[in-house]
Formats: C-alpha cells, sequence, structure tokens
C-alpha cells in the first residue's frame, strides 16, 4: 500500500483506477482519460494535487534566503499573494526541483515542491535555512484541489460566500489570497485558467463533491499529463532532473540572471555552461503518423541524435505531441527530425511549445 | 472488476476468441485489456488474407498510455478486419467483445486443440494481475 491522500476513499468511490505514482496511490482516471481532458479544455475538471508538497518558510530573512535557494527572483514578488515559478538547483546548476514560491508576508513565503521529490528538497531547504535563521515547516495536514478549465473559477466561485466570491474572482494570473480557511490561487498546470485551492485536508472531500455536484468533473493523473505536456510545461524527473541544467530544458527564462550580484546556488555552473555554449535544447515535437511518441525514443538529426524527454497522444490536436532535447542545430522550429517509434524512423516536425493553450492549437 | 463472458475463450496474452457456426472465429482483446491500456487512440489491423502462425503479432493497439502487440490465439487466415477501428479506436474500450472486434479468422486448425483457457481460468488470470 502506497501513500493517501485525504480524498483516496473518494477516488475509489468514483470508480477512479488507482496506480502508483511516486509511492502514492493516486487516480489516473475514473473511466475515460480523454473525456477528462476534453471537460478540463472545454468546461471544467477538479484533480487531486495533495501528494504535492507545501512547505512553509518563516522567518525575518526569508526573503533573503529565497534570494539564494532559487534561480528565479523572488525580488519579483512585491505584492503579497503574488506567486513565482523558480528552479531549485544544485551548485553544478542541476536542477534539484521545480516548484511554486508564494510570497505571503515580509516573514513568511511559501512552497509547493513535487511529491517525488520531497524528502531530498526538504533536507536541501533545511540545509540551507539554518544559515538564514528560517524556520522550515511542511504543511501536510493541508490538501489540494487543483479545478481547471474556461469555467472553472466561476464554479468554485460559485461556492464561497459574497466578498470571499468576489476577492477570488478579482485574482490576477499567478496571484493567490486567503479566504477564510482556503488559500486561492489562480494557478495550474493544464494551460487553462483555473484555481488551485489548498485547504484543511478535513474539507478536501466536501469540496470535491459539490464540485462534481456543480458538473465540474473528476479528473485523474492521466489527463494532467496530457494538459500539461499540449500547454508545453515540463514534468519532473521526464523533462529535467539532476543531470540537466535550465538552459538545455527549455527553463532558461525562468532564471534570473539580473541583478548580476545576486549569488544564487547553481549561478557560477550556469554562467559557465551558457558561455560555453548550451549543446542541447528543449523542443516541441509534432508527429502526422497515424503513431504516438514516447519518453526516451531516439530522436535522429541532422546535427546527431536527441531524446524524446516526454510524448504522448494530444487528444485536442488527435496526433502525438512531444518534448524532446536535441542536438542546439538541430533545434530551430520548423526543421524535420526523425523519431524512432517501435523500430521505425518517422518524420516529425520541430515546433515551439506550447501546443495548445486556453483551448486553442498553437501549433 | 473487469467483465469475462463465459461462452469465449480466452489466450493469456489477453486477447478472446468467438467460435462462429461458420467454422471462422472472431478475435479481439479483453475488457480487462482494454482497461489497462487505458483509452484507445490508435489500432493497426492486419491485411484480409494474411496467413498468421499461432502467437504470431498480428495488431497495434495504441492507448495513451503504451502501444501493444496483440497476438494470434490460434493459426489461421484472416477473413475480415474490422474497419470501423481506424475511426473509432474507442470501440474497443466501449465494447471489447462486441463492435470492438478485432479481426475474424479461418482457423487451420480446431481453436478447442489450442490450448486457450476458458472463462473461469481466464478471470483467475487477470485478477491476479
Amino acid at each position: 500500500m502506497g501513500l493517501r491522500t485525504p480524498l483516496y476513499d473518494l477516488h475509489v468511490a468514483l470508480g477512479a483506477r488507482i496506480v502508483d505514482f511516486g509511492g502514492w496511490d493516486m487516480p489516473v482516471n475514473y473511466g475515460s482519460q480523454i473525456e477528462e481532458h476534453h471537460a478540463v479544455r472545454r468546461a471544467a475538471g477538479v484533480f487531486d494535487v495533495s501528494h504535492m508538497c507545501v512547505v512553509d518558510l518563516r522567518g525575518e530573512r526569508v526573503r533573503e534566503f529565497l534570494r539564494v535557494l532559487l534561480a528565479n527572483d523572488v525580488a519579483r514578488l512585491t505584492r503579497p499573494g503574488k506567486a513565482l515559478y523558480s528552479c531549485m538547483l544544485r551548485e553544478d546548476a542541476g536542477i534539484l526541483d521545480d516548484l511554486i514560491v508564494y510570497f505571503i508576508d515580509p516573514s513568511w513565503f511559501r512552497l509547493v515542491v513535487n511529491a517525488g521529490t520531497r524528502d531530498k528538497d526538504l533536507a536541501w531547504i533545511r540545509a540551507h535555512a539554518a544559515a538564514f535563521g528560517v524556520e522550515v515547516r511542511e504543511r501536510s495536514e493541508l490538501a489540494m484541489l487543483a479545478v481547471q478549465g474556461p469555467e472553472a473559477r466561476a464554479q468554485l466561485a460559485s461556492l464561497l460566500g459574497s466578498p470571499d466570491a468576489a476577492a477570488a474572482l478579482a485574482l490576477d494570473v499567478f496571484c493567490g489570497a486567503q479566504l477564510g480557511e482556503w488559500f486561492v490561487a489562480r494557478t495550474g498546470y493544464t494551460g487553462e485558467d483555473g484555481f488551485e485551492v489548498t485547504l484543511p485536508a478535513t474539507g478536501a472531500a466536501a469540496l470535491w463533491t459539490r464540485l462534481n455536484e456543480l458538473g465540474v468533473r473528476s479528473c485523474g493523473l492521466g489527463a494532467r499529463d496530457t494538459l500539461r505536456l499540449e500547454a508545453g510545461m515540463n514534468l519532473y524527473g521526464s523533462d529535467m532532473d539532476e543531470s540537466t541544467h535550465p538552459l538545455e530544458t527549455g527553463l532558461g527564462w525562468t532564471v534570473a540572471f539580473e541583478p548580476a550580484d545576486r549569488r544564487f546556488i547553481g549561478r557560477d555552473a550556469l554562467e559557465a555552461a551558457r558561455n560555453a555554449g548550451v549543446a542541447q535544447r528543449a523542443v516541441g515535437l509534432l508527429l502526422d503518423e497515424r503513431a504516438v511518441m514516447r519518453s526516451h525514443q531516439r530522436v535522429a538529426t541532422s546535427a546527431g541524435d536527441g531524446t524524446i524527454t516526454s510524448g504522448t497522444f494530444s487528444p485536442t490536436l488527435a496526433r502525438s505531441i512531444a518534448l524532446a532535447r536535441v542536438p542546439a542545430a538541430a533545434a530551430a522550429v520548423g526543421g524535420i527530425v526523425q523519431v524512432e517509434v517501435r523500430g521505425k524512423l518517422l518524420e516529425a516536425r520541430v515546433v515551439r511549445p506550447p501546443f495548445v493553450r486556453h483551448g486553442r492549437a498553437l501549433v | 472488476m473487469s467483465n469475462v463472458p463465459a461462452d469465449l475463450k480466452y489466450a493469456q496474452s489477453h486477447e478472446w476468441l468467438r467460435e462462429h457456426a461458420d467454422g471462422t472465429v472472431e478475435i479481439g482483446i479483453s475488457d480487462h485489456a482494454q482497461q489497462a491500456l487505458g483509452d484507445l487512440v490508435f489500432v493497426e489491423v492486419p491485411a484480409v488474407g494474411r496467413s498468421l502462425a499461432q502467437g504470431e503479432a498480428f495488431a497495434v493497439v495504441e492507448s495513451v498510455k503504451a502501444a501493444s502487440d496483440v497476438y494470434a490465439p490460434v493459426a489461421g487466415t484472416v477473413v475480415a478486419v474490422n474497419e470501423a477501428l481506424a475511426k473509432t479506436p474507442e470501440l474497443i474500450n466501449q465494447e471489447p467483445y462486441g463492435s470492438g472486434w478485432i479481426m475474424r479468422l479461418k482457423p487451420s486448425a480446431a481453436p478447442a486443440a489450442a490450448g486457450l483457457l476458458n472463462a473461469e481460468a481466464y478471470a483467475a488470470l487477470a485478477d491476479a494481475g
């Protein structure tokens, strides 16, 4: 038996197919992954993301600490509630994890990190926090639901009282607010609008059921993966890990090199890699043939071989899409590469992710 | 729990076989197999007239999750294939024992001799994993 979220019994009662995901027993679908995917692109769906790890950081010097710990710069967070996506790097610039950091108040920030990296993340964060006198507290008593899709915000807001509903609907993209017992943030991992709600575990099943009653569809990790891949978002452990750095995994935009005097962990190695010239780049691939690209498949290019890091069938585009790491010389948009799928070399076109955003095809 | 109709025979590799009065057999994949695969997105069916050995891969079923070969439970010649699967592979998810059939075969020997499982034995196998 694996770890279980507070919603496990409800998932089983709803007919979920349960799979192991990084040690957690999680719902992969409740019948049809493709129908769940379409529900999020066209209306609204709800995902259990309670396996993710919420960590509160408190202390006078917490901002100073995070400016060292993270490759993106929390100095960009000037308004309480504002969030930032960042990598957390080793000294050699290998990616320890990708995470979201929320600025709650000047002495309190919140991180949401991946479930599969929880242990090493907490150890790493604690090891570096001590010097700044920052308290590190995991909030395992909280559950997290992602409500995603064009109708998601209105559906969730309808469950809030009048001042809170208006406050939720007024949230800008990548901003959150504590509304009663719920921390509501306009974030997600699907390429659609929506909220992620962090709340006491005891209230999670009731919220899920009320959303279902409004017509919000229960969605599993299967749909979460096809949605994030269509949205061109990386998955830790597939598209990046400790053996790769942000500049070769499509995450250069998340690294704040300015100001030049901010000495974040991994900076020296990353600057060295940048100055040496990045040999590999992350690209999107689109396949015309009736086959599906999968992770670890070989990508043959005129400049040498690359690898598929995530591949799937895109329900929105009705064809296979992938993220791949290829030689930099073969990374130009519009180029043609060959992907080895089940023993055959099939032509794929290099595109710039995202493939789909807000229900619309972009490639 | 998956559905295992009592009137069919099954292969350990999760294909089912239905014997018809005209001596041909209809073949598809089991409910257990389609559940394990998840939503099907592409199905490659064999050419009519192709001759198959027992255990030979004759089709590929590709789901959101993975691609799998489908193996001939008995030897024979392909006499018909389910053309509808090209446009609607989800028929296998919806009705694995009905409109989701994959091919009809004219066996080169009596199927009963092929060492297939009955429903009870197959249900035990499917439950075990």
